[in-house]
């Protein structure tokens, strides 16, 4: 089910423009892994290359090794189509289907893979992964009501559940609670710490106390200036970082100094 | 909640009136308020005089078309008129028809092609060159569709008769000169390709990032992101494409004028006959006598042709607003 990542020597590029330079970084499995730094530091940048999604924008690319329990997700004759079903992904804004109901969208994801499945063994789906995301109390009543007119945390659980949906292997988060209110945020934190006991969860966040509340490791990243490359500076156990940094850089980031 | 949002421009307010010799609120603010009012008023015009130009060619069209439907000596003619209207409205309908069957396809096709696949400067130029054909004057496509089109589908015709025949579309003699309904319908098609393909290509574009890249995230191929998030996004836009399309396919006179060689109504789509409603009117208008049955008919026949564009808007907008829930607008 869950799988730990490792990252030999990763340089992204958006064209000629090296974006994140060198990272090296083992994520265990079953954990939560929090990446912190300031805008523009190439964060996002690099949780996209976990799964492949920067490829998305022309000329984004990648150099050095991404292994996947061993397996180099970046090698040749790997379809990125395959990766991003292994590794899911929450995104900043709540994008729920808007077109489906909440029923197809949990669903979406299956649809995908062509699994053909009886009505109840969708069900049983549906109800398991809004019960995984802490979702289903709230719609079991309607389920074929449109997604979209969720609230906005129940969206983004909702955007949970479809990930969940398909079992993957890894759980990615772009700033999951920047768009919510502090309510649907501590819910979405809750969350995550019941996702760990079966996901690899690896989260983007621009708040400091979440980084502190839901992870057991922190990679903290900067960058020297415009137009020079993001780095990780430091990457240790979460209470190190913020109580007891090694790194110069990450000291004066936690503690406020900059950033 | 709203207090703290409130209070920054409550405090800002004395220092303005105090620095614009004190006016209390209740007075408001002159500046700006001509301008209000007259693009008001302008944009009211506007919307006023469409409804007066409509209104009017609708009474017009009523008026000078009751001759077509009543005559004195003969009281009312309703059954002789429906007969004379049915087959150029079947016509008409046939042509469009096999324009938007042989269009919306390719339009939906090339309109996807320049908005997600083609490189950015390919997609460019493909769109310049579509723009282009929308530009080509309708008379240049009848000439073609007249002179080079229609003789080079009378092999192909008779290929169709051959094989297909047994078909009532394809029974029939096909035509040796190739001027016939279904080339009338591939030369429309030709002609609203553009406007299908313009539309569709401007809402593909629109499709949210976030909704692409939600498929993309759940492992959807290229394909598969596009079924699942710019088709449902781009649906309310694909159908006004095809209604604008259609609207042009319905009305357009020359192409269809210059192209078909009129006749009776026949279900084969190969052998010469069929007429359409425009080019009815603009072959036969020059020689009917001002204020004559035959002009009244004709003018009336431009009535019924008002009167289903009309309808076949109101049912694209019905279409497009059943499932406001999930249209994905809100």
């Amino acid at each position: 089910m869950s799988k730990h990542i490792e990252t030999r020597d990763l340089n992204v590029y958006y064209g000629e423009f090296l974006a994140v330079e060198g990272v090296n970084i083992s994520i265990a499995a079953r954990s939560v892994t929090a990446f912190i730094g300031p805008s523009g530091c190439g964060k996002t940048t690099f949780l996209r290359t976990l799964n492949r999604m920067h490829e998305v924008l022309p000329g984004a690319r990648v150099e050095g090794e991404l292994l996947l329990d061993g397996e180099n997700i970046y090698g040749t004759g790997v379809d990125p189509v395959t990766v991003r079903s292994m590794v899911g992904m929450v995104f900043q804004r709540p994008n729920p289907f808007p077109t489906m109901s909440i029923r197809e969208n949990v669903l979406a994801g299956y649809k995908l893979n062509g699994a053909r499945m009886s009505k109840s063994q969708a069900d049983d789906v549906v109800e398991e992964a809004l019960m995984g995301a802490n979702l289903w109390n709230e719609v079991k009543e309607r389920l074929d009501k449109p997604g979209s007119g969720l609230s906005g945390g129940q969206q983004q659980r909702l955007c949970i559940a479809r990930t969940i949906a398909v079992k993957p292997d890894v759980i990615l988060m772009d700033e999951p609670c920047s768009a919510l209110d502090p309510i649907s945020t501590l819910a979405i934190e809750d969350l995550i710490h019941e996702l760990k006991q079966e996901y690899t969860v690896v989260i983007v966040t621009h708040n400091m106390q979440q980084a502190a509340r839901v992870s057991e490791k922190t990679a903290f990243f900067n960058i020297a200036g415009t137009g020079k490359p993001g780095k990780m500076i430091e990457y240790d156990e979460t209470a190190t970082i913020f109580n007891n940094p090694n790194n110069e850089q990450t000291e004066r980031y936690v503690s406020g100094k900059f950033g | 909640m709203s207090s703290p949002g409130d209070s920054p421009s409550s405090t800002a307010e004395p220092a303005e009136t105090s620095a614009s010799q004190k006016r209390s609120l209740a007075e408001g603010d002159s500046r700006g308020v001509f301008g209000d009012r007259l693009f008001s008023t302008l944009a009211l015009l506007a919307g006023v005089a469409i409804l007066v130009t409509l209104a009017f060619v609708a009474l017009f069209l009523t008026v000078n078309s009751t001759g077509a439907i009543y005559q004195d000596e003969e009281g009312l003619i309703l059954g002789a008129f429906l007969e004379y209207a049915y087959p150029l409205v079947v016509g008409t309908l046939i042509a469009s028809l096999i324009a938007l069957i042989l269009a919306t396809p390719v339009a939906v096709g090339v309109a996807l092609y320049i908005s997600h696949f083609a490189p950015p400067r390919l997609s460019k130029t493909i769109g310049y060159v579509i723009d282009l054909l929308a530009a080509i004057p309708s008379v240049v496509y009848g000439a073609w569709g007249m002179s080079f089109l229609g003789p080079a589908l009378v092999p192909v015709y008779a290929w169709l008769h051959e094989n297909l025949g047994f078909i009532p579309l394809f029974a029939g003699t096909p035509s040796q000169t190739g001027r016939t309904i279904l080339t009338a319908g591939v030369v429309l098609g030709v002609m609203i390709l553009p406007i299908i393909t313009s539309v569709c290509r401007e809402i593909f574009i629109q499709t949210p990032k976030l909704h692409e890249e939600a498929a993309l995230a759940l492992g959807a191929t290229r394909w598969e992101m596009i079924r699942m998030s710019v088709f449902p996004f781009a649906r309310a836009g694909i159908i006004s494409g095809i209604m604008l399309g259609l609207g042009r396919a319905l009305g357009e006179t020359m192409a269809v004028a210059l192209v078909l060689s009129p006749g009776l109504l026949t279900a084969s789509l190969i052998s010469s006959g069929n007429s359409t409603i425009p080019a009815e009117i603009a072959l036969g208008f020059p020689e009917a006598p001002p204020g004559s049955e035959r002009q009244a008919q004709l003018i009336a026949i431009g009535l019924v042709l008002f009167i289903i564009t009309l309808i076949v808007n109101m049912t694209a907008r019905w279409i497009v607003s059943r499932h406001k829930e999930f249209s994905g607008a809100n």
